[in-house]
């Protein structure tokens, strides 16, 4: 086990695309473990992409378990996902391993499906809402050389988020 | 190293008005940190943290040439400060109703005796000049929990003040 290097912006690879995954060998296992541990080495961490750790390879790990208020689906070790419904968008507050000492306001679908191979690269189907939803958006996003920087909104002028007013 | 300036600067609107003061510190070797700009009642005023290896005066007078032609008041004051000392908020609040002296106080007051640190406040009034309305937002952190911030809330509902609560849970990933 290891705990890996995190690439932190401006580095220019973390705008880079990754690929698709298509090798399930003891190697891959063995980046999925280190790539948890590197993970669960920063407090309060939900979730990692391989390409902050310079494996660009459509990878991403997530778990918001951590704190019981969050709806979850548990550990996921997502491997080539593609969320293939969304429904509803809400503002909410991200950071990043990969951006020190900054966060920011980004709007994230508040239900997601998303279909993903695990370690064995048998295909998975999740249903994610909410907090885990979010941070399922923000790791693909890694995948796609995205960071929440290219989607922040302002933080003035919110609107009542909170009320919500029925027909 | 060079030390840490708040500088101040408010005076009338006009475009331009950050260009031209960023550029003159620029040209006298300033680094800027974290700023504040915001257009208040037609005035633009600017608070900004700028890292000047030199004296207070002399800083004003690298810019008192500039801030003098677009009309600024200018202040400068020597900080202790610090980049990278960001406190997360883990409350965002709004309040709004019909303006009436001391909303603010009354609002404020009584989120502080609740434990709320506020970070970051801003606030509006919208309407019209007969019926103004005031819209406030602020993010802050909780430190005596949420239940006491909401508990504070009520009370000013019941004085005909609308307010919301939203718990500010950051994502780290
Ligand atoms: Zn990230």
């Amino acid at each position: 086990m290891a705990i890996l290097d995190i690439l932190v912006f401006p580095d220019p690879v973390l705008k880079q695309a990754s690929e698709t995954v298509t090798v399930f060998d003891d190697e891959f296992k063995q980046f999925i473990a280190d790539l948890d541990e590197t993970r669960l080495s920063a407090p309060g961490c939900v979730g990692i992409a391989a390409p902050q750790v310079g494996r660009f390879q459509r990878v991403a790990l997530v778990d918001v378990s951590g704190n019981p208020k969050h709806k979850s689906n548990g550990y996921m070790v997502l491997v080539n996902p593609e969320i293939v419904e969304w429904e509803g968008y809400k503002k909410g507050r991200e950071g990043c391993l990969s951006v020190p000492d900054y966060t920011g306001n980004v709007m994230r679908a508040t239900s997601i499906v998303l279909e993903a191979q695990d370690v064995e690269g048998v295909t998975q189907r999740y249903e994610c809402e909410g907090f885990e939803a979010r941070a399922v958006q923000h790791e693909i996003d890694h995948l796609d050389g995205l960071l929440f920087l290219d989607r922040l909104v302002s933080r003035r002028n919110d609107l009542f988020e909170r009320k919500v007013y029925k027909k | 190293m060079a030390k840490w300036f708040m500088l101040t600067l408010v005076g009338e609107d006009r475009p331009g008005i950050v260009a031209k003061l960023t550029h003159a510190l620029f040209e006298a070797g300033c680094n800027l940190g974290e700023a504040s700009m915001m257009r208040l009642g037609g005035n633009f005023t600017m608070m900004l943290m700028v890292g000047f290896d030199g004296k207070a005066k002399a800083l004003n007078d690298v810019i008192a040439p500039v801030s003098e032609s677009l009309n600024l008041h200018l202040h400068v004051d020597e900080i202790n400060a610090a980049l990278h000392t960001h406190l997360e908020p883990d409350v965002r609040i709004s309040v709004y109703g019909a303006d009436r002296t001391g909303i603010v106080s009354e609002v404020t007051g009584a989120l502080a005796e609740s434990g709320l640190h506020i970070l970051d406040l801003e606030s509006d009034v919208a309407g019209s000049t007969e019926s103004p309305l005031y819209i406030m937002h602020i993010e802050g952190h909780a430190a005596e929990g949420i239940d006491s911030l909401r508990a504070a809330l009520n009370l000013m509902q019941d004085r005909g003040i609308e307010t919301s609560l939203e718990e500010i849970d950051t994502l780290l990933g």
